[in-house]
């Protein structure tokens, strides 16, 4: 979002209050500048199994935003805090291809922020059963990278890259036979998080943001909800703010369109 | 590490360090402690203690990080490297990191950066030592900070976090509800309700969250309370200081002056008891900036005065009128 104006200055900042405006009168009337209603999310497809190489792997599209998980599995010792569990190790790419704002490097605050959140949604909801991850207690356990790289920055990087996470998982494979560790299973999954995220504009909601919307928002809010309808991670991002009203609003958005999410494109993987 | 306590909240509702579910933590602020920087602040909150420091407005390089029409803020949260038990790693982390992205977007909507174009605001919070709810605490420090540094904001931010042990929601998590608990939701806000930080992880159903909100907001407004009354010790003018000591002295002087007419009147000065003794203290808290001499001095000479006037009995005595100002 604010890359745009460090990076370029000026110039980009005249443009992005040319496009605050254009959006924010679009919201007074109702409408989106992708002629979506605020609650309305872009169309989703989910790939999974697109790398061969990878244990998991997964392709997500909403609108242009590419972004593409893949799991990957080692043998590793487990922290000294949790003998007996698995390790989850997430990280996100944000590739020079996928954006012009984009640089080579290591990753900058956005990236390590949307990969700690994709993170939390997955660990907080128990989604994997770490327990089954443990091969000798205090010494060996599985190590579960989940890599997400950035294909096309269209907006919504966010949901883009939970929803590709949990989709990769759920077609993990723990590589037990190649690692000579008994039988190949698969990833134990308990619960099926998803992430949603809304953008505040000029006091409006709005699920889903696209670029343009990400750009001007005030404020960014994502809510990661699990299969019964709980919450098991949120993050307010950019230097608005939210009401209280806002946030319970923008919570029952969110799960109702996390479970829609669910249904259609993860429960049948 | 210490092991998983069995209980968390006991049979009468009390929590392992005996504070009620929305009970926040003791907090003492100290303002001004760092003279080379423009603003600073010490906190403690439990057991976190926290070094908030604020640099600026001033000069921004790189030239090309400036932005022409406003100043830039921004915000390092750093661990010491003994502030943890396991010493941690010196440098960013990605977790600092994150914690210092989000926690400046918490201070962007009410600093007035319109007023430095190009220039920067930097806010450092170091934690010196760690005890749950660091990013809270060194929030509530940092805005103190900048309200001692003089940057103009629209108000200030109170910070803290609500968790869940137990299945029941508790405000201001220790550290072992921290690391045992079900949910940790840590919320910034502005005076007026408004959120400005809000991260979450573990898991609440929906009405949780709802009540969690609700019981954050409270732990906020008696932050904002703690965080007031430090700038006003901090900054009232001796003026004020010594008016209101002035008022006090008089309606106390007042007081005596109808109890020695009604004894006189009486003629019953022999039967004064101990309890009638009045005694006047000046309690002073911030020695390090005096009440102006001359006005102090103004101050007791007219109290005297007044006091020796007053030809009182035996057992009286006003040598001294003013208020105990409170710590």
């Amino acid at each position: 979002m604010k890359q745009i104006r460090q990076v370029k200055g000026m110039n980009s900042e005249v443009m992005a209050s040319l496009k605050k405006d254009y959006i924010y009168n679009l919201m007074l009337k109702g409408k989106r500048n992708d002629g979506r209603s605020f609650d309305e999310y872009r169309n989703i497809t989910v790939q999974t199994n697109v790398i061969d190489k990878a244990e998991g792997s997964a392709k997500v599209c909403i609108g242009e935003t590419q972004v593409l998980v893949g799991v990957k599995l080692q043998i590793g010792a487990p922290f000294p805090d949790s003998p007996g569990e698995g390790v989850i190790i997430t990280n996100l790419e944000m590739n020079p291809l996928a954006s012009p704002e984009f640089e080579a490097g290591p990753p900058k605050e956005g990236a390590i922020e949307m990969a700690r959140v994709t993170d939390r949604g997955i660990r907080e909801s128990g989604a994997i059963d770490l327990n089954k991850l443990c091969i000798t207690e205090g010494e060996e356990v599985w190590i579960v990278f989940i890599d997400v790289h950035v294909l096309n920055d269209d907006g919504n990087l966010q949901d883009a890259s939970c929803l590709g996470a949990i989709a990769a998982l759920m077609t993990s494979k723990v590589p037990a036979e190649r690692e000579g560790k008994g039988e190949d299973m698969m990833m134990p999954i308990r619960d099926v998080p998803v992430g949603v995220t809304l953008v505040d504009v000029g006091g409006e909601l709005m699920i889903d943001p696209g670029l343009a919307e990400e750009t001007v928002a005030d404020s960014k809010l994502t809510i990661v909800s699990n299969q019964n309808g709980s919450i098991s991670a949120m993050q307010k991002t950019g230097e608005g703010m939210l009401t209280q009203e806002q946030l319970l609003k923008a919570v029952d958005m969110a799960c109702a369109k996390a479970e829609e999410i669910r249904e259609k494109y993860l429960l049948n993987i | 590490m210490a092991n998983k306590p069995e209980k968390f909240i006991d049979e009468n509702g009390l929590r392992l360090d005996g504070r009620a579910v929305d009970e926040i933590r003791p907090m003492t602020i100290e303002i001004g402690v760092l003279s080379r920087a423009d603003g600073s602040c010490y906190l403690e909150w439990g057991k976190n203690k926290i070094l908030a420091a604020v640099y600026g407005p001033r000069e921004l390089h790189p030239r090309r990080m400036q932005k022409p029409d406003e100043a830039i803020v921004r915000y390092r949260y750093n661990m010491a490297a003994f502030s943890v038990e396991d010493r941690a790693r010196p440098g960013p982390s990605r977790r600092s990191i994150e914690i210092s992205k989000v926690s400046r977007d918490a201070f962007a909507p009410i600093i007035m950066t319109k007023y430095y174009p190009s220039a920067v605001i930097d806010i450092f919070a170091e934690v010196l030592q760690a005890d749950a709810g660091t990013r809270t605490a060194a929030i509530n420090a940092a805005s103190i900070a900048l309200a001692d540094a003089g940057i103009p904001m629209k108000g200030l931010i109170s910070a803290c976090a609500v968790g869940k042990v137990d299945g029941q929601l508790v405000l201001d998590l220790s550290k072992d509800e921290d690391n045992y608990g079900n949910a940790d939701l840590p919320i910034a806000m502005t005076q007026d309700g408004e959120i400005s930080l809000l991260q979450m992880d573990g898991n609440l159903t929906k009405e949780e969250f709802k009540k969690a909100l609700e019981m954050a907001s409270e732990g906020c407004r008696q932050i904002l309370e703690i965080q007031k009354e430090a700038l006003k010790r901090k900054f009232a003018s001796h003026e004020e200081v010594v008016e209101s000591l002035a008022e006090v002295a008089d309606e106390i002087i007042e007081d005596v002056q109808k109890e020695i007419e009604l004894i006189d009147e009486d003629f019953e000065v022999s039967e004064l008891e101990d309890e009638d003794v009045i005694e006047i203290t000046i309690a002073k808290t911030d020695t390090s900036e005096p009440v102006d001499k001359a006005q102090e001095e103004d101050f007791t000479e007219f109290t005297e005065d007044e006091s020796s006037n007053v030809d009182g009995p035996e057992g009286y005595e006003a040598d001294k009128a003013g208020e105990r100002h409170e710590q």
